[in-house]
């Protein structure tokens, strides 16, 4: 898939970060968003989408989307309460 | 017409950078052709790792401490006082003491990071940390009078410095409570946000089985939202709570405001090339050591490594040269692991480290460059 129906509230822009920055960057800012928000994560490392998947799941959030944008990844990610 | 180089933070980084760039041009600087000025808002430097033998009674926050005046090359003109604001168009510098701004043809931004616990809310009240000299002082009385209970060392902060301190704290603290006939009463269990004992795998591999054998928790996926210092919990963020008698944490750190206003990096970390050092927001401003957002640890070995690399760079450049010298994100990191052992990891942007099995030796050549630690300062070793 390349394109997304989906809006994102936030855009956390990770790219060239290397593992773990990109999750820590998505944790730092869910620590500071209201619930419901959707925060599109930037990622150009492949361990992101497994790592994030698992938080996700661990941490009652959503990993709604994630899309391929040649050079890097776009992670879709809703904070749930 | 003469060069002036300005080097902005006079600890690991800037210090290591300000000797050996005045000695690569040391006849420039004779000739009055460049000029090193190295600005630092206080007259000591302080050397960090050692407020983490504070909480053991092993060192005090005076031993981090030398005047910067004492390790700095004669041809390195030395400011003391605060940069308030850098502005890349005019090429100047600012003060916070009123001091005129200072012009500068090559700007180096090396003004390591800050702790900010006051940013997780409750932190402050409940928590004790060791990345400060007060802190590491008042964490050593906490630890004095803990005989019993729950001891939680947290990694709240990433990227924080030093890759390795949160893994040798709890370790050190089980070495020092078996000494004293207390790890009985004693439940430590070690935290980090991520879903494994660390950022980097193979030393994540190497400490699990290690935490286990001391019998520390290890609890993953553990991101502190705030702390109740009144029922002395840990809230996360992934809806889970821990309590504690003692919270040690490695708290959340942060950049510059100076950076930020410049528009150097938007989290206050300068956005750098990661071979060259080179600012991409701005020409003739390079940042390095902990203020850099470089793909390796905020370590002092990175600093120090990216200084000599940097100082051949900024000598060529003086010079009118091209420059070719590069840096390749060699970090090395000894790490405690109790019972008077040790350990080490080397890396660099290509390569993962591998720990070795921890020895005594390593545990006293970790002390031992402690001590030397002053040499490399002045750019001897
Ligand atoms: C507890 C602890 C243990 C550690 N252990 C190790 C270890 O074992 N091995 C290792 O490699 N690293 C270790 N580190 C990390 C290491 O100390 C840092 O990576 C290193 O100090 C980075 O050097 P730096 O020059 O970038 O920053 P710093 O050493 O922090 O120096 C920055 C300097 O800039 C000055 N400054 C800041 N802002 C301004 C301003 N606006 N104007 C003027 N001056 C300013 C500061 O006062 C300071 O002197 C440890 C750190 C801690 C906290």
């Amino acid at each position: 898939m390349s394109d997304t129906q989906l809006e994102a509230d936030v855009t956390v822009n990770a790219v060239g970060s290397s593992c773990p920055g990109p999750m820590m960057d998505l944790i730092g800012k869910a620590k500071d968003v209201d619930p419901g928000t959707v925060i599109r994560l930037q990622s150009s490392n492949e361990g992101t989408e497994p790592d994030v998947a698992e938080w996700a799941e661990e941490s009652g959030n959503e990993l709604l989307e994630v899309l391929d944008r040649g050079d890097h990844w776009e992670l879709y990610v809703q904070i749930n309460d | 017409m003469t060069e002036r180089v300005v080097i902005v933070g006079g600890g690991t980084a800037g210090s290591v950078l300000a000797n050996s760039l005045a000695d690569e041009v040391a006849a420039e600087i004779d000739a009055g052709d460049v000029e090193v000025v190295l600005i630092n808002d206080s007259e000591e430097h302080v050397y960090k790792p050692t407020w983490l033998y504070v909480p053991f009674g092993e060192k005090t926050p005076e031993d981090a401490k030398r005047p910067l005046n004492d390790l700095i090359d004669g041809r390195v003109e030395l400011m003391i006082d605060r940069v308030s604001a850098v502005d890349t168009d005019a090429e100047t510098v600012s003060f916070d003491g009123g001091r005129d701004d200072l012009a500068y043809d090559h700007l180096v931004l090396a003004m390591g990071a800050q702790v900010t616990p006051e940013k997780t809310p409750g932190l402050v009240e409940g928590g004790h940390h060791f990345y400060g000299p007060e802190a590491t002082a008042a964490l050593r009385e906490a630890l004095a009078e803990f005989t019993e209970g729950h001891l939680v060392m947290s990694v709240i902060g990433v990227p924080h410095m030093c890759p390795v301190a949160p893994l040798e704290f709890p370790l050190m603290a089980d070495t020092w409570l078996r000494e004293r006939g207390l790890r009985e009463d004693v439940e430590i269990t070690y935290t980090y946000p991520i879903n494994r004992a660390h950022g980097i795998e193979s030393v994540a591999e190497w400490v699990g089985p290690l935490m286990e054998a001391r019998d520390i928790t290890v609890e993953t996926f553990f991101n502190p939202e705030r702390v109740d210092p009144d029922d002395t919990v840990v809230h996360t963020v992934e809806g889970r709570e821990l309590s504690y008698d003692l919270l040690v944490s490695i708290p959340p750190h942060d950049g510059s405001d100076v950076v930020r206003d410049a528009g150097l990096g938007d989290d206050g970390w300068v956005d750098v090339d990661p071979a060259t050092l080179e600012a991409t927001a701005a020409e003739n401003v390079y940042a390095l050591g902990d203020i850099a957002d470089l793909p390796t640890s905020k370590a002092g070995s990175a600093a120090h490594y990216a200084a000599t690399s940097l100082a051949d760079r900024l000598s060529s450049v003086v010079r009118g040269e091209r420059p070719t010298a590069e840096y390749d994100g060699k970090t090395v990191c000894f790490i405690e692991s109790g019972e008077d052992e040790a350990t080490y990891i080397a890396f660099d942007y290509e390569e993962e480290p591998t720990p070795k099995p921890p020895s005594t030796l390593i545990h006293w050549s970790k002390l031992g460059y402690n001590q030397s630690y002053w040499l490399t300062a002045r750019g001897v070793l």
